[in-house]
């Protein structure tokens, strides 16, 4: 395949020097994400007040895709509305299946780099892990966390 | 050299995956081998002048495939020179073998407080049978683990092995490391203790001369696809008095003698352990695949793959970021490289690499104790097959001294 490398800056920085990539001690809720067949590995910790990211961090290891895609993420959903996260994976997720409209990408900002994650099967999983994690954190009870 | 380029042009010639597509160098061989086209033929013709059921049709043409699928099981006995053709059991591949003895041998004869030993450097298959067996006879599963070279000291082996030993099960080359074990003075030993030897031979039978006589194992299990034969053919080699002693593994047709409304009674060897319709076109593969190695010839496959090798250890040991999982010797190594890249992930190097065309497999191997083992939790591995060449080598590290680059890091 003589294309170009997947892999741009915007991906390989977020790699590299992710911005929330360390503890959060006063975090509310906590999920550990695993994509077996690979071994990626994060724990997504979120602050979440009032119906509002307030802030949010991960820990883990595992490749570029799902380190940069969880990165790319929290920048987008911290000091949104938990609805608003929501709305922003369910667009990530279309995206990466293939189904999203221009305007839907712009909403998504740099995590849109990942849009051609659609044509490798093998890493779908990399790039979605921190945005599943998420869901199911701010599943059905996401109004009640633990203290 | 130029011997060697006219070679590398006779050989590929005849593999169609690796002729048709010069874009692609194809370096997971551990994984699965590319198919030559006498396999490929000798299955259409199968399909096309003799398919029938074989082994119960009483026409013509069923006793064709069934000579077929028996002559395949005479290729496989002579290859590996077990005594006997019904010491050879078809299966669907190694893991298939595995289980078979995990079922039949180690579920039957396996009591509390019995101990199964393995290595550390088992493939899945080679661990999760005995981990399954063990637990339902109440029985021990120990580990027998190598040093960082990958090597097994039959002293540690010693310390391992006890009165209680029932069963030693191991790979003869590691599908990681790319180790050899001495399988012939392991299953002397585990023979001494009153144990069967298990022998693994996923690796090792594509690559290396194997005589089942010569080794004294008891068992030994391999995969067609990985030596040019098609996926779904794999055998089981037993020692005919285990076999004898063992129950079916799986019921249905072809298995059976009688069959009244409430016994039975079993075919005889090896039909006994082949329930169902057979993969005879898959049997014909792999016999042709057979046909094929001899025809090139062990000493000619193990020089290609040996000079693939020193090439690969040389080369990849040039890079002062990548580190080689096991022996730095490359006798040590079979083709089989596994290695890390400093700051790069495995998955994004296997897709970096195949940005450029080099088909190489990342992640655990499907050998998760090993890697914690080795204190790492996933790798790339490259693996040679002899139709593979010093120029794709080349390739491989060429495109490995771009990743760090393409990542960011410097």
């Amino acid at each position: 395949m003589a294309h170009n490398t997947f892999y741009n800056e915007i991906l390989t920085d977020h790699n590299l020097h992710p911005a929330h990539k360390h503890d959060l001690p006063d975090a509310n809720m906590e999920l550990e994400g695993v994509n077996p067949s690979c071994g990626d590995d994060i724990i997504l910790k979120l602050k979440v007040e009032d119906g509002t990211v307030v802030d949010g961090a991960f820990v883990g290891d595992g490749c570029a895709i799902s380190q940069a895609s969880a990165d790319m993420m929290l920048d987008l959903i911290i000091g949104r509305s938990v609805d608003d996260a929501k709305h922003l994976s369910d667009i990530f997720l279309r995206m990466i299946k293939g189904h999203i409209t221009d305007e839907e990408k712009e909403e998504l900002e740099e995590a849109s780099v990942l849009e051609d994650i659609s044509h490798m099967p093998a890493r779908v999983k990399c790039a979605v892990l921190g945005w599943h994690t998420m869901d199911e954190m701010l599943g059905e009870d996401y109004e009640k966390p633990a203290d | 050299m130029a011997d060697r380029k006219a070679m590398d042009d006779e050989i590929r010639r005849q593999f169609p995956l690796v002729n048709n597509h010069p874009e692609i160098a194809y370096l997971d061989n551990s994984a699965t081998m590319q198919k030559p086209s006498y396999v490929l033929d000798a299955m259409r013709d199968f399909y096309e002048e003799e398919n029938a059921n074989p082994l119960r049709g009483l026409y013509d043409l069923s006793m064709r495939a069934t000579e077929q699928y028996e002559n395949a099981r005479e290729l496989v006995r002579k290859f590996i020179n077990a005594e006997d053709t019904a010491e050879i059991i078809f299966t669907r591949n190694a893991t298939e073998s595995l289980n078979l003895v995990g079922y039949s041998y180690a579920r039957t004869f396996l009591r509390e407080g019995d101990e199964v030993l393995i290595t550390i450097m088992e493939h899945h298959s080679n661990l999760l049978p005995w981990m399954q067996a063990a637990k339902a006879a109440g029985a021990a599963l120990k580990y027998v683990e190598c040093d960082e070279n990958g090597h097994i000291s039959t002293e540690k082996f010693r310390e391992q092995i006890t009165d209680r030993t029932r069963i030693v099960a191991m790979t003869q080359i590691s599908n990681v490391l790319g180790v050899k074990n001495d399988v012939k003075e392991f299953a002397k030993i585990a023979h001494e203790a009153g144990a069967v030897f298990v022998c693994d031979g996923a690796q090792s039978v594509p690559h290396i001369p194997v005589d089942v006589q010569d080794l004294d194992v008891d068992f030994l299990a391999f995969s067609g696809h990985k030596m040019g034969g098609p996926m779904g053919i794999g055998v089981l080699y037993g020692k005919r008095k285990l076999l004898e002693e063992m129950p079916p593994f799986l019921y249905g047709g072809e298995m059976i003698e009688y069959v009244k409304r409430d016994s039975a009674t079993y075919a005889e060897l090896p039909h006994k352990f082949e329930a169902g319709t057979v993969n005879a076109a898959g049997a014909v593969g792999l016999g042709a695949a057979i046909r094929f190695y001899n025809e090139i010839g062990f000493e000619t496959i193990m020089e290609r793959e040996e000079y693939l090798s020193r090439r690969m250890m040389e080369e990849l040991s040039a890079l002062p970021y990548v580190h080689i999982l096991g022996s730095k010797d490359p006798a040590n190594h079979h083709g089989i490289y596994t290695f890390t890249v400093d700051g790069v992930h495995p998955h994004d190097i296997a897709a970096i690499l195949d940005e450029d065309g080099v088909d190489v497999r990342a992640g655990h191997h499907c050998a998760q104790p090993l890697m914690k083992f080795m204190h790492t939790l996933s790798t790339t591995r490259a693996s040679v097959g002899f139709y593979n060449t010093g120029e794709e080598i080349g390739r491989l590290v060429k495109s490995l001294s771009t990743v760090r680059e393409k990542m960011g890091i410097v």
